[in-house]
């Protein structure tokens, strides 16, 4: 099977003289689960919003050949990055089913669109049955717990045929039980796509993360395994201040969990 | 459904239950329109009764429109008029020429320099036709995607709608050699070659009028099942999520507009053999605000609703109006402020409300409190017409 992966190079976003992406370079396989973290402001939702065509941005983000800068955000979408946000925005007043079969029609046919839905489409089944929504299908999307909001905004990712998923804090505000299926849901998707995490959750993190990119004032840090980011005096610098030479595991979750 | 579990069963019931009952009372919508516009509405109406009737039915034709546009689509167009007066003012014209035979010119243009050229593509009936149909929706997609492309929406795009609606009546009252001014175009004797003063011509028009509105509303009803409907009322409730999902929420509003801008224009179009004259008071911003009332008082989200408001209004207004005029325009507003502020659904809704409340009462023993406003399961897996429930914070952004 081919690797894919999502390639950054030299994105700068800048606002009105505020540098809030200072030449990023980050690469991202398939199959590495990413999480991408920093202090408040360290300019990861720009990130997300620059590749997403959210936000004007200088520099190159590649995906299977493809530059994003400069495309419009729907094309952004059907070349294949899918992103979510931070607060779950599903179509509330559609039940689970529609939500997924909307988000499996961009490519539709104009004119096969003025028609009724006959069958349901086997990506949206397939959809379902991974997030656990199948149960759930002809509930209203804004009837459904927080958590499962988020999960049926992953699955909408899927159907839409997203091959990058840029998730911007996928399990905040959810309970216990909810953020551990998350992060299965994660590891599953992970497989077969690129997946970028936007997360300040530590302990999520330290659970599912493969690989970690740390962020700060709109520069990569540091890259590597968690063990290898938490021991990295420059990390341990920006989460707790010039002073300190030791860290303990501890302190690190303690400051990165509030934002 | 194979992996449906015990637990949703009862759910998944309701749901087709509450399907069946839409059915019904779809077709039971579609049998009674019938028989009262081509059965008893004809038998029992006076001559003058019916043509009233036919007037209303085409300013039904434009709120069935703007039940898509802005029910599902959330454009509160405030300037359908526009629509309504190019079709209409393309039918006076084509109604003025054949009446003035080949080579003629209209009764009003005493004096000037002859035709004005664009006159005289509308001559040909088929062109007229066409022109009807066309001229509305070019004009919607023209100034649809300049406004949606631009993501402007919401209370802005409602200002922008009366703006245009204002200034198209001040650009048709300035024209007073070519169309008439003020006074508007009046007088037509024929239509399509049948004399409009024979009475068996004007109940064939009532007919037309009739056929059109439930083809118009069948037309709806195949859009709201459709994936477009559905696609639609994501657009409304969440257009940046759409965008993100690969599709250009412009061209979605934009198809509804153009939609809408059409059955105004042909509303219009028939309007003008029915009533005897086209004006610019028929199409300012005041009867576009007019239409909206209608809409608004009926149940904008639901497929029967604008026109039952619609008429129900027109007919308010014509009985009101006759004994008290000046107080029904207050009373309009009034309406209008009560509906948008406390029934945004409509007076379709209040069916819900009430049918929730007697449901509880018969559920529960006597004495019990009322059940908690759960959510009405006809409205669950498709929300097609039971789509009404109140929604305050989506109205309050579009005032």
């Amino acid at each position: 099977m081919r690797e894919d992966y999502l390639e950054i190079r030299s994105l700068r976003v800048v606002f009105d003289g505020f540098v809030a992406v200072d030449d990023v370079d980050l690469t991202v396989l398939q199959g590495d689960l990413r999480f991408l973290i920093g202090p408040n402001g360290a300019g990861k939702t720009t990130l997300v919003d620059a590749i997403t065509g959210l936000t004007p941005a200088t520099g190159s983000a590649r995906f299977d050949g493809v530059e994003m800068i400069g495309k419009k955000v729907h094309q952004i979408a059907r070349a294949g990055i899918g992103r979510t946000f931070q607060t779950a925005s599903v179509f509330e007043e559609l039940t689970v089913l529609q939500n997924l079969d909307i988000a499996a029609g961009a490519l539709r046919k104009p004119l096969s669109l003025l028609r009724a839905r006959r069958s349901v489409p086997e990506s949206v089944e397939a959809a379902m049955e991974t997030t656990g929504l199948t149960r759930l299908r002809d509930r209203l999307a804004g009837e459904l717990a927080h958590g499962q909001k988020q999960w049926l905004e992953i699955g909408m990712l899927l159907v839409q045929n997203a091959k990058v998923l840029l998730l911007d804090e996928p399990v905040a505000g959810m309970s216990g039980e909810e953020r551990e299926l998350t992060g299965q849901l994660l590891q599953t998707v992970g497989r077969d796509h690129v997946v970028v995490v936007v997360e300040h959750d530590m302990e999520f993190l330290r659970a599912y993360a493969d690989s970690v990119t740390v962020l700060a004032a709109g520069k990569v840090l540091a890259h590597g395994t968690y063990a290898e980011v938490q021991a990295d005096p420059k990390v341990q610098e920006v989460y707790l201040g010039p002073s300190s030479d030791h860290v303990p595991e501890d302190a690190v979750q303690a400051t990165g969990g509030g934002g | 459904m194979t992996t449906s579990s015990l637990a949703t069963t009862s759910r998944a019931e309701q749901g087709r239950s509450g399907r069946r009952r839409e059915r019904l009372t779809v077709l039971a919508g579609y049998t009674f329109a019938l028989v009262a516009l081509f059965g008893v509405a004809p038998l029992v109406l006076s001559d003058f009764r019916l043509r009233l009737l036919a007037q209303f039915l085409c300013l039904a034709m434009v709120a069935v429109g703007i039940g898509l546009a802005w029910g599902r689509g959330g454009m509160l167009t405030l300037g359908q008029g526009v629509f309504f007066g190019l079709g209409a003012y393309i039918m006076a014209i084509h109604l003025q020429l054949s009446d003035a035979g080949p080579g003629g010119r209209p009764s009003f243009m005493v004096t000037g320099s002859g035709l004005p050229w664009w006159w005289e593509l509308f001559r040909n009936p088929i062109a007229a036709v066409l022109g009807i149909v066309l001229v509305p929706s070019l004009a919607a997609l023209v100034l649809g995607l300049a406004v949606f492309r631009r993501r402007v929406k919401g209370a802005y795009f409602a200002i922008l709608s009366q703006a245009v609606a204002a200034a198209f009546a001040l650009l048709l009252v300035s024209q007073q050699g070519t169309i008439g001014g003020s006074n508007g175009l009046s007088n037509f004797r024929q239509f399509f070659g049948f004399a409009l003063n024979d009475p068996v011509n004007r109940r064939m028009l009532f007919f037309i009028a009739a056929g059109t509105l439930v083809a118009m509303v069948a037309i709806v009803h195949q859009l709201m099942r459709s994936r477009y409907g559905e696609l639609l009322t994501a657009v409304r409730d969440g257009e940046e999520r759409v965008r993100f999902l690969g599709y250009d929420p412009a061209l979605v509003k934009v198809v509804a507009y153009v939609i809408a801008a059409a059955f105004a224009g042909i509303a219009g179009a028939l309007f003008v053999p029915i009533v005897g004259i086209i004006s610019p008071r028929n199409v300012g911003v005041v009867p576009s605000i007019g239409f909206i009332i209608g809409v608004a008082v009926g149940g904008r989200a639901t497929l029967f609703g604008p026109v039952l408001g619609s008429l129900a209004v027109s007919y308010a207004g014509s009985t009101l109006s006759a004994s008290f005029e000046s107080i029904w325009v207050y009373l309009q507003g009034f309406l209008f402020i009560v509906v948008v502020a406390f029934l945004p659904g409509g007076i379709a809704s209040v069916w819900g409300l009430l049918r929730r409340r007697t449901a509880g009462g018969t559920d529960s023993g006597p004495g019990d409190p009322p059940p908690p406003p759960v959510v009405d399961p006809g409205s669950d897996g498709a929300p097609m017409l039971a789509d009404a429930r109140p929604d305050p914070v989506k109205v309050g952004e579009e005032r």
